[in-house]
């Protein structure tokens, strides 16, 4: 369930229109959903919502009124809206920082060596722990659950890129670049492709390739 | 005998090869689709259910079954829908993820077949929004598809139409229960809902809907080209075929493999993962089917077989293959500890066992990470557990204390030495509250 304890006070915008570039995509989403049930659009306009404002602000979040606005233009009440926007944890009801930090702590990458990756993201982000956002606006520090990319632990998942096979050194480079302005190539620190061993693939060297047809 | 890459259903599971149809096509995809779609829907069913293939979302119930529950007819004019499960948030797992962003035809061509057998005409692969990326590429190879005339009016040429829609979830694992799936995709929040009524008969905006996962679907077009003998003929029976393991944690070398279901557990960790760090006799214990498939301690490691009946009569599961190895160095209960951290931030609230019991259950265990508790709370924390197992409307609770019955069951002397230390050190007679 998502929580967002920190109830420090932030400004919210006074109105929200969606730019043409949103529009675009909206129009896309919305022919996905059978007549009548453009409810089933709640979730990506919020995305919408969210990187509108990253591209307007640089703080990638969802203010109220554009909640308001997604509720006029599916046809809901604003509470449905509000409550799937705070129910999933994907969207930030309060600014963000320019980069989202978003470390995985579960399990498998604990075992991988996660805590390094937050002592990383801590001493050279410049933060003080999961919830915070630096005093510069560069980086807000998230805990977040499995990613899904466990065979490659630890992971520190940068807006939207997973970062992989992470130690403490590499998340520091990482961290780095991004205050340079550079957005290093996501994926594996080790140079593994995807998901395959260290050291390159064992397996799936010997596929047969037919003749293209 | 290992299996060799013959026999492997994904043929690009690391993306040695571009995800692009034509590539695809030259591993085999998409050949002779529409001659599978003439062979009708009854064939598709039987030949699935002949196969043996179980669900490799979890539960592994059979594939072939479950679509035979989808209605014959719409005389109601109500649609059919296949809902793909991508949310794929179990911990441990990360298998359709390899899937969909190097492989997205095998599903593609799937979910086109898994359609014509339950009668549906479109289909959402509902994917989790972590996987941003890997989004983009399945979006892409649909569009490709949609060009070559593969979806759409007349998919493949088979007399068959169907469109395939993809939709993101927003970070929550208990989208990955089918009707906590199937509401948020209607727009809600992802609170599963009471069954009967099954998604077979109402799902998807109230019409008959099967939900399945993506290596269900994924691997279904080579049963068909290749038959169901052929991938019953690996695996013991009942639980035959090909599987994605994960495996990860302390080996020496993670990896995604396809390999035969049944293999040795030892085998599978040593032939492809390189290994347990400091050797085998370092292994203390393996999650062998994702974070809700409780531990095993390693005399059992030693020679149980990675399949659904084996692992079940060691009181685990097969789950979703993922194999999370620890060795000597791991804090066993931290790491049980951090699961039930899980379970309870990832709990949708709706019913009280879970609600109250995850948070219960997750403060308990950080006070037996410390010891500072008493040796009788081991017992309070087991009774507890079976309180909340079976006991809420879907499985996150039952699987957010299986993991904590597991330690218990296998681990108890060192929960018990770790609380005889912290007495030692702090002093007994601490008083016992609530927290």
């Amino acid at each position: 369930m998502s929580a967002q304890h920190n109830v420090e006070h932030h400004e919210e915008p006074a109105s929200f229109a969606f730019d043409a570039e949103s529009e675009a995509q909206i129009e896309k989403i919305l022919k996905r959903y059978p007549e009548g049930k453009q409810a089933s659009g709640v979730i990506p306009l919020l995305y919408v919502a969210q990187k509108q404002m990253g591209r307007a602000t640089g703080s990638a979040w969802v203010p109220r009124v554009a909640m308001d606005t997604i509720a006029e233009r599916l046809g809901m009440a604003p509470i449905r809206v509000y409550e799937v926007a705070t129910f999933y944890f994907m969207f930030n009801t309060k600014p963000i920082g320019r980069f989202h930090l978003q470390v995985c702590g579960t399990t498998p990458c604990w075992l991988r060596g996660s805590d390094e990756v937050l002592r990383a993201c801590k001493e050279a982000g410049h933060l003080k722990g999961y919830g915070d956002t630096s005093a510069d606006g560069m980086f807000t520090l998230t805990e977040v659950e499995c990613l899904g990319g466990c065979v490659n632990a630890p992971i520190l998942q940068v807006d939207d890129d997973y970062y992989e096979d992470l130690d403490y050194e590499s998340t520091v480079k990482l961290i780095e670049s991004l205050k340079r302005g550079e957005r290093p190539k996501p994926g594996s620190a080790k140079g593994r492709l995807c998901s395959a061993p260290e050291g390159g693939p064992e397996v799936l060297l010997d596929i047969p390739l037919s003749e293209g047809k | 005998m290992a299996l060799s890459d013959k026999d492997r259903i994904f043929t690009n599971l690391y993306g040695i090869h571009p995800w692009g149809l034509k590539e695809a096509r030259r591993r085999g995809n998409w050949d002779g689709t529409a001659g599978l779609i003439a062979k009708g829907r009854d064939w598709i069913i039987e030949e699935v259910k002949q196969s043996g293939l179980r669900g490799r979302g979890g539960a592994g119930f059979p594939t072939g079954m479950k679509w035979s529950f989808m209605p014959k007819s719409n005389p109601d004019g109500r649609p059919s829908y296949l809902v793909v499960n991508c949310d794929e948030s179990e911990p441990g797992t990360c298998k359709d993820r390899d899937i969909v962003r190097n492989d997205p035809h095998t599903l593609i061509e799937g979910c086109l077949l898994a359609g014509v057998a339950m009668g549906a005409h479109a289909g959402y692969i509902y994917i989790r929004g972590e996987y941003y990326n890997e989004h983009l590429v399945l979006q892409a190879a649909i569009d490709e598809a949609y060009e070559a005339g593969l979806l759409g009016r007349n998919a493949a040429g088979g007399g068959w139409d169907f469109d395939l829609y993809v939709h993101r979830g927003a970070g929550a694992y208990i989208c990955g229960e089918e009707t906590a799936l199937i509401e948020s995709l209607e727009g809600k929040k992802g609170m599963p809902r009471l069954k009967p009524p099954f998604p077979a008969a109402v799902g998807l905006y109230g019409c008959p809907t099967t939900v399945n996962n993506v290596e269900t679907i994924a691997v279904v077009p080579t049963i068909l080209r290749r038959g169901a003998s052929w991938f019953s003929s690996f695996g013991r029976p009942k639980n035959s075929g090909t599987k994605i393991f994960c495996i990860q944690g302390h080996v020496n070398k993670p990896c995604n493999i396809e390999a035969e279901m049944s293999i040795p557990m030892r085998e599978l960790i040593e032939r492809y993962a390189g290994g347990v760090r400091g050797g085998w006799d370092n292994l203390l214990a393996v999650i062998p089917g994702g974070s809700s498939t409780p531990l095993l301690p390693k005399h059992i490691c030693d020679d149980v077989l990675m399949d659904f009946d084996a692992l079940r009569e060691h009181r685990t599961g097969l789950g979703t293959a993922s194999v999370i190895v620890m060795d000597k160095s791991t804090d066993i209960i931290k790491a049980i500890a951090r699961l039930a951290a899980f379970y309870k931030h990832e709990s949708c609230g709706q019913c009280t066992p879970c609600r109250e019991g995850m948070g219960w259950q997750k403060r308990l265990m950080d006070r037996m990470v410390e010891g500072r508790a008493e040796i009788e709370e081991i017992d309070l924390l087991e009774g507890v557990t079976r309180q909340i197992e079976g006991h809420t409307i879907c499985a996150l609770a039952d699987g957010g204390v299986w993991p904590v019955q597991g330690l218990i069951r296998h681990f108890r002397p060192l929960m018990e030495e770790r609380i005889r230390q912290y007495k030692q050190k702090h002093g007994g007679g601490m008083p016992l509250a609530a927290e």
